[in-house]
Parts: structure tokens; C-alpha cells; sequence
């Protein structure tokens, strides 16, 4: 969390019984959690429950149809768009696919938002830009285009944007899937890490239950729009619950999703 | 601006939204001509797109302008020989160049050429969510991708339009001179002392107005596009089914704003 910002409240992102519709399907159903500065939280859950809507309702990307969706002590649907501009700039999001700018170099990409909100000189930008290819391993790929890299990279590269302007609040939506478990690895680690040296409070949803116990503070999981149960690793791995339970060993599970 | 809005209400309502949003996204982009100018990255958006409209076009515009010339000439020049008024040709053409077809041909071919390829691209971009992290970064999306666009469709396109009208006139001389027999410097000086000053500038405005359109429909259908690849090919599409009808319209009443009133 940047120093020069402090929050009233200790949670950096809260939900106060959000509801989510697109026409008549409900997508979230009451939901309700915090999540702390600083915490890593990861939202697990099967397909299509509500994840990357969460996510798109924390960045201001979507309205809920009701209930408050509070982002560093501010309602994001009651601003305005300077403001929830403003707001967007405490935040990163890391989009499933990378969503890098196809015509300019994973270097461009990554100073973008440092070069179009002005008040940094050229220099400066460099070696931010430098600074943040180093942190996620693609000094030499700084050059290259997003055609040009593999899916790893490219995602490392979309990390390494969200992160170039010292966001309060990073999210990340499936940051490992179609990655091979190594680089699923890394990118896990890159997330801890971050959360560590920024103090950033981190949301990452995901499918890899095994990934998030190994770096998660917290686990909520999500099903029909609702967190069954939000806890430790410790104790998501103890749960009772069968969703929950299939998830860790799917081989010796009943419970199918519809 | 949120680019990203779900619909609401019922069709009439969805009408004036879209078209409320059409209006706002054309001031917004025409407004943000200080960006296009001082700001690096829209800067060189504005250059690329310069060089796609003006010098990406001219091939096709060479050969729709020279064709066009030519068949009217042939047409005409048939009707007008019977009456031995050969050179009355060249005051129907200046007159129709300049006026209505030169800008009529340039948005047509700005509409198929560039505002398609300006549907797929945002359309693309919105697929791939680059919209939406160009939101999260606080980069507004119509300053940084349509305002660019807009300013080299308005200045490009008169330059285009203009350029069609002369390369018309060169093919309409030769084919007068082959075969209405009137000598080529004779048929071109026939065009020129006809030509109203109005007319050029009128034509210019209108071809200007046609930029204006064309990058509002394409912009705003790329910005709507849902539902992966088959959703990009829908928006072209419709960005240039829409553009050509807004250009026959605006055509019509640009030419009775100056000409009627």
C-alpha cells in the first residue's frame, strides 16, 4: 500500500451483498467478503460462477445491479468517471489473455500508462520499464512484439504493465491457465512476490487449487454466484465440503457442475 | 469515457442511446485534437493513420476516379455528339465531380477501405480486452484510438477527394480526346474555367463530413462488438453497410444546406 495513501477502513476491496445480473441469469447472488491491504486472496470455483465478473466489478468494468462494491474505501459505482479514472490508477488487472497492444513492443506496452499520464520523463520511464522487465524475468524480450513471444511471456509482460505504476490493488484473472506447470509456477511466484515487495492487496482467480494453498493468504470459494466457504489454505484443504473436495482430487469425486 | 456498457431498456431507448453515444464520441474525438498534436503515442497514431488513408487509398482511388471519368465521359459524350455539344461533356463533369461525385467516390472507398479495417481492428481490440486494459490504465479509449483516426479522416479525405476529382478529369480527357476527337489541353481547360469555386470547397466540406461519419460508425460498431471472430466480421460489416447509407443521407443534406437554402 503506498505510503501516501491510507484507508479508513483495513480493507482495500470489500462486496456488501453484491448482486450481478446480464438479463434474466444471475451471475452474483448475494455476494459478501473483504479483502485487507495487503492480502492475497484467491477466488477459486468452477466455470462460470462469477469470478472474472468479481473481478470486473472490483476494476469499475462492470455496475452491480445492487448491493456496494467499495475499492479503497471509495464505492465504485457512485463515481465519476475522473474519479473512477483516478481510482483505476491504484489498480492492476491482469487479463486473461494479457490484452498487450498488438502494433507496439512488450517495452511500449509496459510504459504506456507511464507515458500517457505524463509527469515522468523519458529517462525515468526506461528505467522503470527496465526495472520491471528484470522483476518478472524478460529483460532481453523488451523489444520483441506480442506476436513474437510465447503465451508465458506474454502474460509475464502484462504482469510486469499492471504493476509499473505501484498499484494498492492488484487483480489478476486466470494468470496461469494454458501455461505449462512451470511457468504456472512462476507466475505464482511472481504473484507472491509482488504481494510481498509492493504490499499491494492481491485478488487472483483461478482454477488451480493446488497453485493458490501454496501461496494464498486467504481462499474463497465461489459456486452459483455465492462463496461456499472463504478461508485459510489450511483449512480449505480440510474442508468437508464436496465441491471443495473435488476440486483437490477430482479422480475420487461425485460432485458434477451443471 | 466507459466503453463498456451493457444494454438497457427496449429498442427506442437503445436507439437514442447509441445515437447519444455517437454524438458524444464524435465531440469527444473532435475535441481531442491537443492530444493528437502533443502526446506522443496518439501522435504517431495520427501519422500511421495519415499514411493508411492517404497513401494506402491512392491505388484504388487512382483506378474507381480514372474508370469513372472515363465511363461518364463515354456516356455523355455519346448523347452530347448527336448534337455536336461535345464540350458540354466537360461542364457535366466538372459539375458532377466537383459537387457530388468526387466526395461520394472518396467516402465510399474511405468507408470500404478504412472504416472497415477501423471496425475489425477496435472490434478486435475489444475481444481481446485491450479496450478494457486500456480503461484500467486510465487511457481513454476514444482519445487514444479514435481521436487519432478522426482528425486524419478529416483531413486526409478532402485531399483524397480532391485528388480523385483531377485524376477523373485526366481520364475523362483522354477518353474525350479518343473518342469525341476534342484535344486534350482544350477538354481539361473546359473543366477548370467551368469550375465554381463553391463547388471545390463544398465538395471539400462534404468529403470532410463524410470523414466525420465515417469514423464515428466504425469506431462505435468496433466498440460494440460481442461474440469473438464472428462478432469482428458482423461489425465490419455493419460499419460499412451503415457508412454508405450515412453518406447518402449526409450527401443529401450537406448538398441542400449549400445549394437549396
Amino acid at each position: 500500500m503506498s505510503s501516501e495513501h491510507k484507508l479508513d477502513s483495513p480493507f482495500a476491496v470489500s462486496f456488501d451483498n453484491v448482486v450481478k445480473t446480464f438479463g434474466d441469469r444471475r451471475i452474483l447472488n448475494g455476494q459478501t467478503f473483504s479483502v485487507k491491504a495487503g492480502e492475497l486472496f484467491v477466488i477459486i470455483g468452477p466455470s462460470g460462477t462469477g469470478k472474472s465478473v468479481t473481478l470486473k466489478l472490483i476494476a469499475g468494468l462492470l455496475r452491480p445491479s445492487a448491493g456496494t462494491v467499495k475499492v479503497l474505501d471509495q464505492e465504485v459505482a457512485a463515481l465519476s468517471p475522473q474519479k473512477l479514472s483516478a481510482l483505476r490508477r491504484r489498480v492492476g488487472l491482469l487479463f486473461q489473455g494479457g490484452a498487450l497492444l498488438g502494433w507496439k513492443t512488450l517495452a511500449e506496452n509496459i510504459a504506456l500508462p507511464l507515458a500517457e499520464h505524463g509527469g515522468v520523463s523519458r529517462a525515468e520511464i526506461d528505467r522503470r520499464v527496465t526495472e520491471a522487465l528484470a522483476e518478472v524475468g524478460l529483460q532481453e524480450a523488451g523489444a520483441l512484439y506480442p506476436s513474437e513471444v510465447s503465451g508465458g511471456m506474454l502474460k509475464r509482460a502484462a504482469f510486469a504493465r499492471a504493476i509499473i505504476e505501484n498499484p494498492d490493488v492488484l487483480l489478476f484473472d486466470e494468470p496461469t491457465s494454458g501455461l505449462d506447470p512451470v511457468m504456472a509456477f512462476t507466475i505464482d511466484s511472481l504473484i507472491r512476490k509482488i504481494n510481498r515487495s509492493h504490499h499491494a492487496a492481491c485478488i487472483v482467480v483461478t482454477h488451480d487449487l493446488v497453485g493458490a494453498l501454496r501461496y494464498a493468504d486467504r481462499i474463497g470459494f465461489l459456486k452459483n454466484g455465492q462463496f461456499l466457504t472463504i478461508g485459510t489454505p489450511e483449512e480449505i484443504m480440510h474442508s468437508e465440503l464436496p465441491e471443495v473436495k473435488a476440486f483437490l482430487n477430482p479422480e475420487h469425486s461425485e460432485v458434477v457442475y451443471g | 469515457m466507459t466503453i463498456i456498457r451493457e444494454p438497457e431498456g427496449g429498442t427506442l431507448a437503445n436507439f437514442f442511446s447509441v445515437l447519444g453515444r455517437a454524438v458524444h464520441l464524435t465531440l469527444q474525438a473532435l475535441c481531442g485534437l491537443p492530444g493528437v498534436l502533443f502526446r506522443r503515442e496518439s501522435r504517431q497514431t495520427f501519422l500511421q493513420q495519415l499514411y493508411v488513408i492517404g497513401i494506402g487509398t491512392l491505388p484504388v482511388a487512382t483506378v474507381v476516379a480514372m474508370f469513372t471519368g472515363m465511363i461518364l465521359t463515354l456516356q455523355l459524350g455519346i448523347a452530347f455528339k448527336q448534337f455536336s455539344q461535345e464540350l458540354m461533356v466537360a461542364y457535366a463533369l466538372s459539375f458532377a465531380m466537383l459537387r457530388e461525385m468526387g466526395p461520394f467516390m472518396t467516402g465510399i472507398i474511405l468507408a470500404s477501405c478504412v472504416g472497415s479495417a477501423m471496425a475489425a481492428q477496435l472490434g478486435t481490440m475489444k475481444i481481446n480486452e485491450e479496450i478494457a486494459a486500456l480503461e484500467m490504465m486510465s487511457i481513454d479509449p476514444v482519445r487514444f484510438l479514435v481521436a487519432p483516426r478522426m482528425w486524419a479522416l478529416v483531413i486526409m479525405a478532402p485531399l483524397l477527394s480532391f485528388f480523385t476529382c483531377i485524376i477523373a478529369f485526366l481520364g475523362a480527357a483522354f477518353v474525350g480526346y479518343t473518342q469525341l476527337n476534342v484535344p486534350f489541353l482544350q477538354f481539361i481547360f473546359e473543366i477548370v474555367s467551368v469550375a465554381e469555386v463553391k463547388d471545390l470547397y463544398v465538395g471539400l466540406l462534404k468529403t470532410a463530413f463524410f470523414g466525420v461519419l465515417i469514423c464515428t460508425i466504425s469506431c462505435s460498431v468496433g466498440f460494440a462488438t460481442i461474440q469473438g471472430a464472428a462478432g469482428v466480421g458482423a461489425s465490419t460489416r455493419r460499419a460499412v453497410i451503415y457508412s454508405f447509407l450515412a453518406i447518402l443521407a449526409g450527401g443529401y443534406f450537406v448538398t441542400r444546406f449549400f445549394y437549396v437554402f
